[in-house]
């Protein structure tokens, strides 16, 4: 029993590591993108409103594939990392999804707010960076949630180009006629998500200092 | 001389005209009260001279020196007009205060990020913060909130929370303190406390400009009356000229209306 459960632990260190990467990238990227799909600059706007529509439009599964082959067949540089292929695939899809989360915090903060804050002298920045910008993670806190939840999941599609995650990991065992290694991966998630949980709703409480 | 000059202020939305060639003067220590029905363009006044609205047309002179004249690209440029709004205090009908942030962290925000921007702020950093500090308490004394300095927006009435907006606004030292529609949000029971604030800055002298539909209080607080009707200035003048001898039917038909459904 030893032999599966090392091999499974292995696995999900990989979904841990795409999980983690993909967070600490597409969290910043996302707001990048929100910069642009807010952007007073009509070409950019669009722009960036097809990019959210293409990737947001099309499986993930599918984009995977088409980080790791496109450079090699239209550009004669082949991807040879896969973890990296599923990185980009990841960050790029989900900094889609982070952005118009914060599109719709950054939208739903009163206009008052920024008056009140123009008023008093500050600049731009600083009515978004002081004033703006807690309200608007208060209120993303769960939209984001379940994000995050839904990424821990989605780290299993990476093994359709070959990352070595877990559910890949299970199936070695299944196509040698065991089959529990492949239902256990369920609690691997299950512990990952509870802890999730348990980290969200302190964010959640962290901020019920104040109404918004 | 005047401290605040206002000449030909055209503001239009679209096609439509807002204002239509506002003129008035105020001079330091006076309380100019502008009132008129809803829609007549008061408002938008106001947010004029804040910078919140752009005049279309007119200029704005504060101590003689213009600080807007929509002539000049030279006053309208943002970084310009960031600067020069700092004549003007504003305090917001629906209060805005920053709700993250406890009464006193409120009044203070601001005139930290100001000083940040100083030389030499790095070396005092924390004699500076301390002495902030101490004038937010201060101000929030005068208004009558000296227990509440640590209490979140939420956590206070409708009242006491403008009473911090105001006290925000008087931290930043304004020429000019605006107001609009200071008391319309709030229950009937609540105004008088905000009134009370109001009606001790002008006992102080502080030059005000007051957007209000609370005749009665403008009558008594204010030197000068500023009446508008679809978006220009039908009667100017003391309280008394406009309130007792008003030159315009209209005014008249108003304030008769108004004064009726206050019996």
């Amino acid at each position: 029993m030893s032999g599966p459960v090392l091999a499974l632990f292995e696995g999900f260190a990989e979904n841990i590591r795409l999980f983690a990467v993909t967070l600490v990238l597409a969290i910043p990227l996302g707001l990048v993108i929100t910069f642009g799909s807010m952007s007073k600059f009509r070409p950019l706007k669009w722009l960036t409103r097809v990019f959210i529509w293409v990737i947001r439009g099309t499986p993930l599964m599918l984009q995977l594939m088409v980080v790791l082959y496109a450079p090699g067949l239209l550009l004669g540089i082949p991807m040879s990392n896969r973890f990296m292929a599923a990185t980009i695939a990841f960050v790029i899809n989900y900094a889609a999804y982070f952005s118009e989360i914060y599109r719709g915090g950054i939208e739903s903060i009163p206009k008052g707010q920024y008056e009140a804050g123009q008023v008093l002298g500050m600049t731009k920045s600083q009515v978004f960076f002081k004033v703006v910008l807690l309200q608007v993670i208060k209120r993303i806190v769960p939209p984001m949630g379940n994000e995050l939840i839904t990424l821990t999941k989605d780290t299993s599609l990476a093994r359709v180009i070959g990352v070595a995650e877990i559910l890949m990991s299970a199936e070695r065992f299944t196509k040698q006629g065991l089959i529990w290694p492949l239902f256990s991966t369920a609690l691997y998630f299950l512990a990952l998500n509870g802890l999730l949980t348990i980290l969200l709703g302190r964010a959640e409480k962290k901020l019920d200092y104040f109404r918004a | 001389m005047a401290i605040l000059e206002v000449e030909k202020i055209r503001k239009d939305f679209g096609s439509l005209e807002v204002l239509r060639d506002v003129s008035f003067s105020l001079e330091k220590g006076e309380t100019l009260s502008m009132i008129g029905a809803s829609g007549s363009g008061k408002t938008t006044l106001l947010r004029c001279l804040n910078f919140l609205e752009r005049p279309t047309a007119g200029v704005i002179r504060v101590g003689g020196e213009v600080i807007f004249d929509a002539a000049d690209p030279a006053t309208t440029g943002e970084s310009e007009i960031r600067r020069r709004r700092m004549h003007f205090g504003m305090v917001f009908q629906s209060f805005n205060l920053f709700p993250q942030y406890t009464a006193l962290q409120n009044v203070t925000l601001a005139r930290e990020l100001k000083e940040k921007e100083q030389p030499g702020y790095k070396e005092h950093k924390k004699e500076i913060l301390h002495q902030i500090r101490e004038e937010g308490e201060a101000v929030l004394d005068s208004v009558g909130l000296k227990e509440k300095v640590d209490y979140y927006p939420h956590q206070l009435s409708g009242g006491q929370q403008q009473r911090v907006a105001i006290a925000r606004a008087l931290m930043m030292k304004p020429d000019i303190l605006c107001f609009d529609e200071p008391t319309s949000a709030l229950d009937p029971e609540l105004t008088g406390e905000v009134l009370k604030v109001i009606r001790k800055l002008a006992g102080q002298r502080t030059t005000m400009v007051i957007v209000t539909h609370e005749m009665q209080f403008a009558r008594e607080v204010s030197d000068k009356i500023l009446f508008l009707d679809s978006g220009l200035v039908t009667e100017y003048g003391t309280p008394e000229d406009v309130f007792e001898r008003p030159t315009q039917e209209r005014t008249r038909q108003f304030l008769e209306r108004y004064f009726e459904d206050k019996r």
